[in-house]
């Protein structure tokens, strides 16, 4: 889907979107039974730099200020964090925490958070910008991805054929929707031909889970069979042991 | 509960002589011992529990007893603390399915006790490469869990403190990680980073990045520059006694997790931006700040580098 | 990978009271062993696993080499092998029995 397509199908009630520098956009939209959501988002593939967080985060932060309790959607059509020199000296680590950080502040603040994938989200773009709002969908075209599979062919040093074989029986490496759905990180999956305002209207209207359920839900798709389990054990020993 | 493993590195089993040893070198567990106040380590799912990865075995990979992550709660000056530290030298320190889930599970146990009888910190011994990627997914998302975590620890009024000198340094999402802690501790050979520079090289060519290039490595990633640019809030010397102090002091001068701190940091880092956006290399940075002696301060001993004053606005509490 | 076990008879029971110990991590050139005080006094037992096959013979050879000098009696180790040379497996499994007996 195209950004206009994603905003006319997202928001038919009305929306104002602008975009920024650094393939940033930011404005609002409405959604039937929540008035005016903060939109903010990456468009036309960019990659998520120093200069493209520090706008998103502003407008997160600027949201959070304004007081009140407006969801916030995050529109994702990025690819991975911006791989370069310049962002590295400068302190990417800092500027992709600190978006990461400002949803979650969002979140803790009463804002209901969402981010829409309609494109690429890649490594440290998709932690920031895809993962960090309380649920995260994907639309058609969304790629949502850690690695490309050459890539990780060349590091494990497991022949690419070989690889995509293994894709086939386990959900826990192989970039997509469906793998990442099957392990939690994904929330839900709206295909095309679906009411996606209304869909919009309904996950906003519904309170995020108390807390992150994505290790639970990964263990109810069964994508990751042990993660929620370990935490839950590791967490049982720390109470048993609280008084000593 | 038995508190099986106390050293792991059996040259070193006098623990006596822990805090001196050089953190670099030392396995996660003597990292463990040395820090806490001696004999006060109990870990959680301890090696002899055998929890481990079931997902390397399809990449012909034999594992570690404890997936490289040691999990556990101590004192450190009397305080108590929970402790995660990751051991570096296991598949590059990078988080797994089961890996991440230790951290994760440590953080919720200290948000849900957070309080009196909670811990009074929790101390993050990050020494990563980022996401395991025979188990990229899993990783990625223990990653943003755990982030959600450390800020909810942090929102419970505990400080999490990041401390970054071992050879995997903290890369990809561990870099992330790290700028999402209260207070973040390295030693000179910590490189905190997001994409590694063999991969910038790859994606973009040598003239952006000569990945061989030590030196340039350091001054891009490294420690001191992290330090100078207000990445990173302390600077040690490289002893796991050093660390110590270090978390000791910084402790009671975390910042909370609140709006007044994010606001700052968005104009810390704005600034930060105005001022060095168009710089090349960390020497630049220098000089622009006013030190003297920029091209220096790559090679001086830690002595003298903790000599110099910080640029204006490396030293904050915005984090 | 390979997965294997080696079993032996020690002269005596390996002193301490210690239940468990580890040493070394899996890297390369390394290895990592935990040891378990898990056994009757006279038998003692080294489980491997290893990425790097065809070496069963050696392995078996250090071990049994380690077992007559060391005398580990109800230990059990367990080996997650990055690929090490053997001088480097019997320093491991010497300094695991030691820190076993040291307390």
């Amino acid at each position: 889907m195209t950004l206009d397509e994603v905003l006319a199908s997202l928001f038919p009630s009305g929306h104002a979107v602008e975009r920024g520098r650094s393939g940033m956009l930011h404005g609002s939209g409405k959604v039937d039974g929540q008035g005016d959501v903060t939109i903010v988002g990456i468009a036309g593939g960019t990659p998520l730099g120093v200069d493209g967080a520090i706008l998103l985060a502003d407008r997160v932060l600027a949201a959070v200020e304004a007081g009140g309790r407006a969801p916030i959607v995050v529109l994702v059509d990025t690819a991975s964090q911006n791989m370069a020199r310049r962002d590295e000296l400068l302190g990417l680590n800092e500027y992709l925490a600190h978006l990461a950080k400002s949803l979650a502040l969002a979140a803790a603040c009463g804002h209901r958070t969402a981010s829409i994938l309609y494109g690429p989200a890649a490594a440290g773009a998709f932690i920031a910008a895809a993962l960090s709002s309380r649920s995260l969908v994907a639309l058609p075209g969304a790629q949502p991805s850690v690695m490309d599979l050459p890539s990780i062919s060349r590091v494990t040093k497991l022949p690419l054929e070989d690889l995509k074989k293994l894709a086939k029986t386990t959900p826990i490496f192989a970039p997509g929707v469906e793998p990442l759905f099957a392990i939690g990180a994904v929330t839900e999956i709206w295909a095309a031909s679906e009411p996606l305002a209304l869909r919009l209207s309904a996950l906003l209207g519904k309170p995020a889970a108390d807390g992150d359920a994505r290790d639970r839900i990964g263990l109810e798709r069964k994508g990751r069979l042990l993660a929620q389990k370990i935490a839950e054990r590791v967490a049982a020993e720390a109470a048993a042991n609280a008084g000593k | 509960m038995t508190n099986p493993a106390q050293t792991q590195a059996a040259n070193l089993s006098n623990q006596s002589q822990l805090p001196d040893a050089d953190w670099y070198e030392a396995y996660a567990r003597d990292r463990v011992a040395g820090l806490l106040d001696p004999d006060t380590f109990v870990e959680f799912i301890g090696p002899e529990q055998r929890v481990m990865s079931p997902h390397l075995a399809q990449f012909d990979l034999t594992g570690a007893f404890d997936d490289g992550v040691v999990v556990g709660r101590g004192r450190l000056d009397g305080q108590k603390v929970f402790i995660a530290a990751q051991q570096g030298w296991f598949l590059g320190g990078a988080f797994g399915e089961v890996h991440g889930a230790k951290v994760l599970g440590l953080l919720r146990a200290a948000r849900d006790s957070a309080g009196k009888d909670g811990p009074r910190a929790v101390l993050l011994l990050l020494d990563t490469g980022g996401v395991r990627l025979q188990e990229a997914n899993a990783g990625e998302l223990a990653i943003s869990e755990i982030i959600g975590a450390i800020l909810e620890v942090r929102n419970a009024g505990v400080p999490v403190l990041a401390l970054v000198g071992g050879r995997a340094g903290a890369f990809g999402g561990g870099g992330i990680i790290t700028a999402c802690c209260s207070r973040i501790i390295v030693s000179k050979h910590a490189r905190v980073s997001v994409t590694g520079p063999e991969v910038i090289e790859t994606n973009k060519g040598v003239e952006e990045f000569d990945s061989k290039d030590r030196a340039l490595v350091w001054r891009v990633c490294g420690a001191r520059t992290r330090y100078l640019t207000g990445g990173a809030d302390r600077y040690v010397k490289g002893t796991i006694k050093d660390f110590r102090e270090a978390a000791i002091a910084l402790i009671p001068h975390a910042p909370p997790f609140e709006l007044a701190t994010l606001k700052a940091e968005q104009k810390r880092l704005a600034d930060r931006l105005q001022q060095f956006g168009d710089c090349r290399d960390a020497t630049e940075i220098w000089r622009k700040a006013g030190l003297s002696e920029p091209e220096r301060i790559a090679d001086i001993a830690d002595d003298a580098f903790l000599a110099i004053a910080r640029p204006k606005g490396a030293d904050h509490d915005a984090r | 990978m390979e997965q294997f076990q080696v079993r032996g008879a020690a002269k005596e029971r390996a002193r301490g009271s210690r239940l468990e110990a580890i040493t070394g991590v899996n890297a390369s050139g390394n290895l990592e062993v935990l040891v378990e005080r898990v056994l009757p006094d006279r038998e003692c037992l080294v489980e491997v696993a290893t990425a790097v096959t065809g070496f069963r013979e050696i392995w078996e050879a250090v071990i049994q080499e380690f077992f007559e000098r060391s005398s580990p009696g109800g230990l059990r180790f367990s080996i997650n092998d990055g690929g090490a040379r053997p001088d480097t497996v019997t320093l491991r499994l010497m300094q695991s029995a030691r820190l076993m007996e040291a307390e």
